[in-house]
């Protein structure tokens, strides 16, 4: 394919002609399509509201995003965000998924009746290549640029009208941010079905001439032919962010301060997220006291509390920590840094054989694994894909706090270390995060020197511009995160205590709850205990870490309940109902097991769905378990000889 | 002479592209092409890799990429506009 270019006859492409026939509301389907970076989830997000599901296409990982464009009240509307991309031509899944959706030939997917294309104001002429090929398939389009504010406070000038004439097609200014411009949008949906649609007349019905194809060069004359005819003057970039970066690039204040912000945001989720903690559980335990008290049958107050509450209770504390940790990487990533972070880290990533890209899902795998392993879809290089994919579940993720920092409070003093610097606690909290870090590179290294060895794929980088987050949405990721976390406490961690409880009273003698050892739990425990024993863990951790293979945090909950049901230590808080029962060798034995133990079900099922086999996914949870198996066993033994 | 030689704090016009098709698609749609003015603002910490800016846009790339865009002086400073001596 080729652009309209001098030689062969020009693409003619006429506006689609309006149905004016048609009633008004004969748009069902719209795409919202755009280049990385162009703002297009803000505004998919705006026009949605947060009412949007998250698929798969089928038969490849391109991830599908649509939802009731209930943000602008039209609950009729279906939007479909589509991949963002620089073109559609290219070898890229996401690039084919594009143009199969925007050409109605997506099975599942109806044809869409009308398009968005949303362009980043500040790159017009750049991001018009992209919009070329798009109008060139004749459906009803309308151009937004974005962050046109940006573009006017920072001296960029652009045409919107002449862009339209240019276009052929109804242009808006808009900030997806602010929320500014939305109004043309809905006008846009609503007349172009209808008989007497405003912009449809106030343009010029010529024929418009456009690229069709996918030369990039013919491309490019074409967008910045259009970008001159309609007078856009790009904005400078402003000179304080390119003095940020001769900051947070330097040579040598670029990866201390790059260290620093690791440093100060574990320290930060520690001691700000701590005490919230402690005040949360406090109060729930407050609450379930004065619940379980209003239940008039023994044995159900017994189910309430003990069984149920306890559970729920001890993983819900962990909700402010984990929250803070989303809040900065939230941070880190809107505002720009953690793109120059992948830039730092390209050289270290280098030598491990991944780049500089994988840095970032890395990253973003210290929240969480699942969201980290949909975004090594930016990785190009399908075997370096994989072995990010195979590695991210080393990283510390936020399920992994619960067990951890409960750990930690209950057999580390908090004393300071280094001066006063940093705390022992944040000190050991920090290491195990290093510890995971370490397991990431170390199996990375190993497995692109064997079965994923592949030539240095390129990495090439867009640096955004800094921005300031804005609090909408920062908000928008904790709501999703709270919301995520506490379902998993109202079900799974729910069910799995009340599963437990009735394991922990059964079987029943004349009428009569067993005791805990005696109970089916109990001899399910004593059973897995010998395996166990070397590595330090009783029975009742020996449950946990089986209940915990459907998450990492069930783990807590499990205690919680167990140590609730036993009536030696039934009084104690968890933490000391711990100290009670284990040795610190035992203890640390246990995080260890943690930081490299592959327990969550919901990683397992993204690896299964994003590497397209059942193979990898098995081999990772039996590579992950035997690795957590040994070190834990060695932090044991070693600990027992050195105590 | 290669793109990946050009010092930082100077600029470069883009003669021509010898890299394989996926990858030279993907730069041409960020502005890596034939008659366009690259500047060189900065090298990662660790020397590389380094931070262009095309079209109002900055990207990086490493010097094994750049060395496969051929590329000659030009005339223009990135950030004060003067003649080259």
């Amino acid at each position: 394919m080729s652009c309209h270019a001098p030689s062969p006859p020009p693409a003619v492409l006429e506006e689609s002609p309006l149905k004016s026939a048609q009633p008004r509301g004969r748009f069902r389907t719209i795409a919202l399509i755009g280049p990385p970076n162009s703002g297009k989830s803000t505004l998919f997000n705006r026009l949605t509201g947060l009412r949007q599901k998250v698929a798969n296409y089928p038969g490849v990982t391109v991830e599908q995003r649509f939802g009731r464009m209930s943000g602008i009240r039209r609950h009729d509307l279906t939007l479909i965000d589509l991949p963002g991309i620089y073109s559609l031509g290219g070898y890229s899944e996401d690039a084919r998924v594009a143009v199969d959706v925007l050409k109605g030939e997506m099975p599942g997917t109806p044809r869409p009746d009308a398009v968005l294309i949303v362009l980043d104001a500040l790159n017009l002429s750049r991001q018009l290549m992209l919009a070329g090929p798009i109008l060139a398939l004749g459906l009803p389009t309308m151009v937004l640029l974005n962050m046109a504010d940006l573009m006017e406070s920072r001296g960029g000038v652009v045409d919107p009208l002449a862009l339209a004439q240019e276009l052929g097609r109804p242009v808006a200014l808009i900030s997806a941010a602010r929320g500014t411009g939305i109004d043309a949008i809905e006008r846009f949906l609503q007349q172009r079905g209808g008989a007497n649609s405003e912009i449809a007349r106030t343009l010029p019905v010529i024929p418009i001439e456009l690229p069709v194809l996918q030369n990039p060069g013919e491309c490019r004359r074409w967008a910045s032919q259009v970008s001159s005819r309609t007078k856009y003057k790009a904005p400078a970039s402003p000179l304080w962010t390119r003095r940020l970066d001769s900051v947070l690039l330097h040579r040598i204040w670029g990866p201390l301060i790059f260290l620093a912000v690791v440093v100060t945001v574990f320290q930060a989720v520690f001691t700000v997220g701590q005490p919230l903690s402690d005040w949360m559980g406090n109060g729930l335990t407050l609450l379930g006291t004065k619940v379980a008290h209003t239940i008039p049958v023994p044995w159900l107050q017994e189910l309430v509390r003990n069984g149920l509450w306890n559970g729920v209770q001890a993983v819900l504390v962990f909700l402010p920590q984990i929250l803070l940790l989303f809040l900065f990487i939230g941070i880190l990533e809107d505002s720009g840094y953690l793109a120059r972070a992948a830039l730092i880290a390209d050289r270290l990533m280098r030598s491990i054989g991944l780049n500089g890209k994988a840095f970032i899902p890395l990253l973003s795998a210290y929240a969480c694994a699942v969201p980290a392993i949909m975004a090594t879809r930016t990785i190009e290089n399908k075997r370096d894909r994989l072995a990010t994919i195979l590695v991210a579940p080393f990283m510390t993720c936020s399920a992994r706090l619960p067990i951890y920092t409960l750990i930690i409070a209950a057999f580390i003093p908090n004393r300071p270390v280094l001066g006063s610097l940093i705390g022992m606690r944040a000190c050991v909290m920090l290491s195990l995060y290093v510890l995971g870090f370490l397991a990431a590179l170390l199996t990375a290294k190993l497995l692109k020197s064997s079965v994923l060895k592949a030539s240095s794929a390129p990495f090439v980088l867009e640096l955004p511009q800094y921005r300031w987050p804005t609090v909408r949405s920062l908000s928008l990721r904790l709501y999703d995160r709270s919301a995520l976390f506490l379902k998993k406490a109202g079900t799974i961690i729910l069910a799995v205590s009340f599963v437990l409880w009735v394991l922990s009273i059964l079987p029943l003698h004349n009428g009569h709850f067993s005791d805990l050892a005696g109970s089916v739990i109990g001899k399910l425990g004593h059973l897995v205990e010998p395996v166990l024993r070397p590595l330090g863990f009783n029975w009742k951790i020996g449950i946990g870490l089986l209940s915990s293979i459907i998450a990492r945090e069930v783990i807590v909950g499990t205690l919680g309940t167990l140590y609730g049901v036993d009536p030696n230590t039934q009084a104690l808080s968890l933490q000391a109902a711990l100290r009670h029962d284990m040795t610190i060798g035992g203890a640390i034995a246990l995080v260890v097991f943690f930081a490299f133990a592959m327990q969550c079900t919901s990683t397992l099922a993204v690896v299964r769905r994003e590497t397209n086999s059942l193979r990898w996914p098995v081999i990772q949870f039996c590579y992950m378990s035997g690795l957590a198996y040994i070190a834990a066993l060695l932090t044991n033994q070693i600990l027992l000889h050195l105590l | 002479m290669a793109l990946s030689e050009v010092e930082v704090g100077t600029s470069a016009v883009v003669a021509s592209l010898e890299l394989p098709h996926d990858i030279l698609d993907h730069l041409m749609h960020l502005g890596f092409l034939p008659e366009a003015t690259i500047d060189v603002l900065r090298r990662a910490p660790a020397g590389d890799p380094t931070v262009y800016r095309v079209e109002g846009a900055e990207i990086a790339l490493r010097r094994e990429t750049a060395r496969h865009i051929q590329v000659r002086r030009s005339v223009q400073n990135p950030d004060q506009t003067r003649e080259q001596p």
